[in-house]
């Protein structure tokens, strides 16, 4: 066997061997190359959340620390706590708006934007520039156009303009009012959010062949099917991806609460991430802003989870 | 031949680093230093800080002060980082804090300060600044920070064109207080403007409704458990206050306080309760049609709050930080501040005529009316009862559950371990 | 595929008429005016005078027009106390450009192995990365004082820049990651026969194909760590080192608030954003396309 073999396959099978060698050696350049980060990612992310999650089983308040061991009393009178239960569902709700109206918004302003249109990069700049300004400013702006007014005293803001253009009926008390509340939060960081969904599946429409859309034609399939089953499905990794960008803003949001209508009537606009701040540093209760900080967690791991392993597998199946 | 270029490369540049570091060091040598933390960052407040560092620097042309400050919210951002920096172990040289519990219960009792009895006896300044605020800076007997300036919570303000107009005059009782509500709204007017956007503001108006109702000695007694907080009057401070809001504006949570005293400025409202820092902000807006009074119930009476400076445990800087609390504390500093803060001073002997009408009429009060401490501005109780005191109100402006919300009241009283 | 290739820019949509053209220029219109509707309020607002700001007149245009707050929020006032964003902005500078690199650099690193060099538990090790992005910052302070303390960076640039790069690994590894995965294993492969090691196919294979890559994840960056305020103003506590959110914040007083210049401020600070999206917008959504269909 040996002898037959030709001298061209020799210096293949050498080369593969020396190939492999060397991957060996590679590998263990990748491995290295990834620890520094995995290190720090270890220390600043792992190691200060096994600290949180240590500080909500103890009895610390007060700014001296005190680890006296709790246990789980601080999560029981968290999920007791009336402003807490408040915070989570207004979590869910503010997720709820923020997620649809920025994939909704963004799909829209992207399928109209791949019409040709001119203008197109003033346009898509006009509609990216919000992210640009910082949560804090977005808040305060927000807060004046959605400020009601009252009967007395004059409508103002968004209510003053729809009464200009005859669209009176459509005024409403916005946050201030409980029923709204978190939603109109939630429209203000939509407005900040959407123009990046929208740079996406403009970049996702633009990757899709143009034949396909073709073929769907040739079949007879409208402009409305066409998006239903061939757009949309192959959009659906873009989909994903904001969601998982989109919902951790959501669960984390908290410069744009703080400066556009803090806990709101009745915490009607209140969030988690406020009420951790507002019970940490404020009132120093480091056990309970703790414990807050854990069930945030938990909620994000819930969700993004089966997201990943999902992404793993689909990806594992090409 | 690269890698030793590499080498070279960087050795230079830790060469530079070194001589770079050594000569900033060098540089400071020269000069003590002392850091000043605050939340002042902008308007009067600066403008008064600026003041302070000026006089500093004529006493002391040897020191470079560092001015860190902090903005947001009555301080909110503030406390985060202070409390971060000195858990994290760098504590400041000296640093804001309201007068009273806000101190005591987080930094005194944790035994991070350092006691002041010899300052203020050295200075004198037990004889000329009076026992109600003493009190207030008082703990287990000793003096614990040097309050620099006053600041008056109970005012309220109105609109003296409106007032005039319809014939009106800044009711004293409650019961005045809805006459006249009840006159303004029959003109279309707000009776009762409130701006509770930030949470606290709510607070701030209930605290003083307390005081009015309960009057100086049981109001006092609410925070020391003398007074309890099952107590009828309690509850009638409740149902005050929950009818006055009724007065309100409907957008009031829309609003920051700033935004309700505009209401009152173009004559759409009638009445404010806030803080004399209001003085300075219609000052600002160029606005002078307003009167003040004390809040209803309260003639008499003088809820204060106060910004202090201490000493904290441990720093680098004892002597400057000294030499600082030596400044906040005498005329000279006082009188360079608070004119410009838009404050009158904690000491009784400033010069009256280095401030403005209202401020006289405030310095005139302080000097004869029983001081009680402000509970929404750190003075009367601990930081996470006022946190607990603040989200009860805010609910109960919300919900309207008098008895649940007094309950609420006494469970905080309790979890401060003030109450049994 | 490398981006720019793959930009197919083929008619899109069926042959439209007119009508529908205009109805759709119109849509757009008026999504463009909402969308302006706040950037007028700043604007408008900025360039009032102080006694002029009011809820009441919030849409109106000022009675007359100053850029007194705009001089005022960069240069501040020294006989009014307070600091202007001017120096803050160029602690900005020096905070934003190496942050930003180097945590685009690591991150793309980062993606690299996590695409093309697959060991065993290498996905379970990328979820744990991109699980850090989530932890709430307001709940780690107290520890990331502590840490950067006893490595003696606490209160200097590049003790940020480190919070940043760190803190910035899982969003730029997802990117990259992501990015790389859609450059097809052949060219690796072809690499690797032609005698190329590990750090010789990052060089001269993908880093060449990386510009899109990086141009979204230096954008994502440089927008999130210009715009940070919670680390810069806890780890930062001298004014002369502060970037220029924590000078914009300072801006406020205690009790009251000068909206103008504020608003005056807020502008600024945006502007290095603004110029960076209208400039590398382009490249933003190329860099988009490459990495996103994938992943």
């Amino acid at each position: 066997m040996q002898r037959s073999t030709p001298a061209w396959a020799v210096a293949v099978t050498l080369k593969r061997s020396l190939a492999r060698r060397k991957t060996s050696l590679d590998r263990v350049l990748a491995i290295l190359t990834l620890a520094p980060s995995a290190a720090a990612v270890s220390l600043f992310v792992y190691a200060f959340i096994a600290w949180t999650g240590f500080v909500s089983l103890t009895r610390w308040r007060g700014v001296i620390p005190d680890y006296a061991w709790a246990g789980l009393r601080n999560y029981v009178r968290l999920f007791q706590h009336e402003r807490f239960q408040t915070d989570l569902r207004n979590t869910v709700v503010f997720t709820a708006v923020f997620l649809t109206g920025c994939l909704v918004v963004g799909f829209l302003l992207a399928v109209l934007l791949d019409q040709r249109v001119a203008g197109e990069g003033l346009f898509r700049t006009v509609f990216l520039a919000p992210m640009a300004v910082s949560f804090v400013v977005t808040g305060v702006v927000w807060r004046w156009m959605l400020n009601p007014g009252t009967p007395e005293t004059g409508y103002v803001g968004i209510n003053l303009l729809l009464d200009k253009i005859g669209l009176g009926l459509l005024k409403s008390g916005w946050y201030t009012d409980p029923r709204i509340g978190i939603k109109a939060v939630a429209l203000a960081a939509a407005w900040q959010m959407s123009g990046y969904v929208m740079a996406l599946y403009l970049a996702g429409l633009r990757g899709i062949p143009e034949e396909l859309r073709e073929a769907a034609r040739v079949d007879g399939a409208t402009e409305i099917q066409i998006y239903r089953r061939v757009i949309i499905p192959l959009l659906r990794p873009i989909t994903l991806g904001a969601v998982i960008v989109l919902g951790h803003i959501s669960l984390k949001v908290f410069d744009l609460v703080a400066a556009m209508t803090g806990s709101g009537l009745g915490f009607s606009t209140d969030v988690p991430a406020y009420f951790m701040w507002d019970t940490t540093f404020r009132g120093n209760n480091f056990n309970q802003g703790a414990a807050i900080a854990v069930v945030l967690l938990v909620m994000v791991a819930v969700l993004i989870v089966p997201y990943l392993i999902y992404t793993m597998r689909s990806e594992a199946e090409i | 031949m690269a890698r030793m270029r590499a080498v070279r490369i960087v050795f230079s540049v830790l060469a530079v680093a070194l001589l770079v570091s050594a000569s900033a060091s060098a540089g400071t040598t020269q000069f003590r230093k002392l850091e000043v933390f605050s939340w002042w960052t902008a308007g009067g407040e600066a403008e008064a800080l600026t003041a302070l560092f000026d006089e500093y620097y004529k006493l002391h042309p040897d020191v470079w002060i560092v001015n860190a400050t902090v903005a947001g919210g009555a301080g909110s951002v503030a406390k985060a980082v202070l409390v971060s920096r000195m858990l994290g172990g760098d504590p400041p040289d000296t640093f804001q804090v309201h007068a009273g519990r806000e101190l005591i219960d987080t930094w005194v009792v944790a035994g991070k300060m350092e006691p002041l009895d010899d300052l203020f006896k050295a200075e004198g300044w037990d004889k000329v600044m009076p026992g109600g605020i003493l009190d207030i800076i008082s703990y287990n007997g000793h003096y614990w920070s040097v309050p620099v300036n006053i600041h008056r919570s109970n005012v309220l303000w109105y609109n003296k064109k409106v007032f005039q107009t319809y014939g009106l005059k800044p009711p004293r009782t409650f019961d005045e207080f809805f006459q006249v509500a009840d006159a303004l709204k029959a003109r279309g007017i707000i009776p009762f403007v409130v701006g509770s956007k930030d949470g606290w503001e709510l607070g701030h108006v209930f605290e003083d409704v307390l005081a009015g109702v309960l009057g100086p000695e049981a109001y006092r007694g609410l925070w020391t458990g003398k007074t309890r907080w099952t107590d009828p009057r309690v509850t009638q401070a409740l149902q005050t206050f929950k009818r006055m809001m009724t007065y309100a504006n409907s957008d009031h949570s829309a609003l920051t306080w700033d935004g309700a005293a505009a209401y009152l400025m173009e004559g759409k409202g009638g009445m404010l309760i806030m803080g004399d820092w209001t003085d300075g902000w219609f000052t600002a807006k160029g606005f002078k049609d307003y009167g003040w009074a004390p809040t209803p119930g309260t003639a008499g009476t003088f809820v204060a709050l106060s910004d202090t400076f201490g000493l904290p445990k441990g720093i680098k800087n004892r002597d400057t930080v000294m030499d600082w609390l030596r400044l906040l504390g005498s005329k000279r500093g006082q009188e360079a501040f608070n004119p410009k803060k838009g404050s009158i001073c904690a000491r009784t002997d400033c010069d009256r005529s280095l401030f403005n009408e209202y401020l006289r009429s405030a310095m005139d009060d302080w000097q004869k009316d029983e001081i009680v401490p402000s509970v929404i501005h750190g003075a009367a109780a601990s930081e996470s009862w006022a946190t607990a005191f603040k989200d009860t109100v805010a609910l109960f402006a919300a919900r309207g559950d008098v008895a649940a919300a007094q309950r609420a009241l006494q469970q905080a009283c309790e979890d401060a371990g003030v109450c049994r | 595929m490398t981006g720019a290739p793959a930009v197919k820019r083929g008619r899109r949509g069926v042959r439209m008429s007119s009508s529908s053209r205009a109805v759709l220029y119109l849509v757009l219109v008026l999504f463009a005016a909402g969308y302006l509707l706040p950037m007028y309020v700043m604007v408008v607002t900025s360039s009032k005078d102080f006694a002029e700001v009011s809820l009441a007149t919030m849409w109106e245009l000022p009675r007359q027009f100053s850029l007194d707050s705009f001089s005022r929020a960069w240069f501040g006032s020294r006989e009014q106390g307070y600091t202007g964003l001017n120096d803050k902005f160029f602690n900005s500078v020096q905070l934003v450009i190496p942050a930003a690199t180097l945590s685009s650099l690591l991150g793309s690193l980062n993606g690299y192995v996590f695409a093309k060099w697959k060991f065993r538990y290498s996905n379970l090790l990328f979820m744990l990365f991109i699980f850090g992005m989530f932890i709430p910052y307001q709940s780690v302070l107290i520890p990331l004082v502590q840490v950067l303390m006893s490595v003696g960076l606490y209160g200097t640039i590049p003790g940020l820049v480190l919070v940043h790069v760190i803190y910035g690994i899982p969003i730029t590894t997802l990117i990259f990651r992501n990015y790389y995965a859609a450059i097809p294993t052949d060219l690796i492969e072809a690499a690797r026969i032609d005698g190329a090691g590990f750090y010789g196919i990052y060089r001269r294979v993908l880093m060449p194909l990386s510009i899109p890559g990086f141009v979204v994840a230096l954008i994502w960056q440089f927008t999130s760590i210009w715009n940070d305020f919670l680390f810069a103003v806890v780890i930062t506590q001298n004014p002369a080192v502060q970037p220029i959110t924590v000078g914009l914040n300072n801006l406020a007083g205690s009790y009251i608030v000068e909206w103008n210049v504020q608003m005056a401020g807020a502008l600024l600070a945006a502007l290095p954003t603004l110029v960076v999206y209208i400039i590398l917008g382009r490249y933003f959504l190329r860099g988009l396309l490459a990495g996103s269909l994938k992943g």
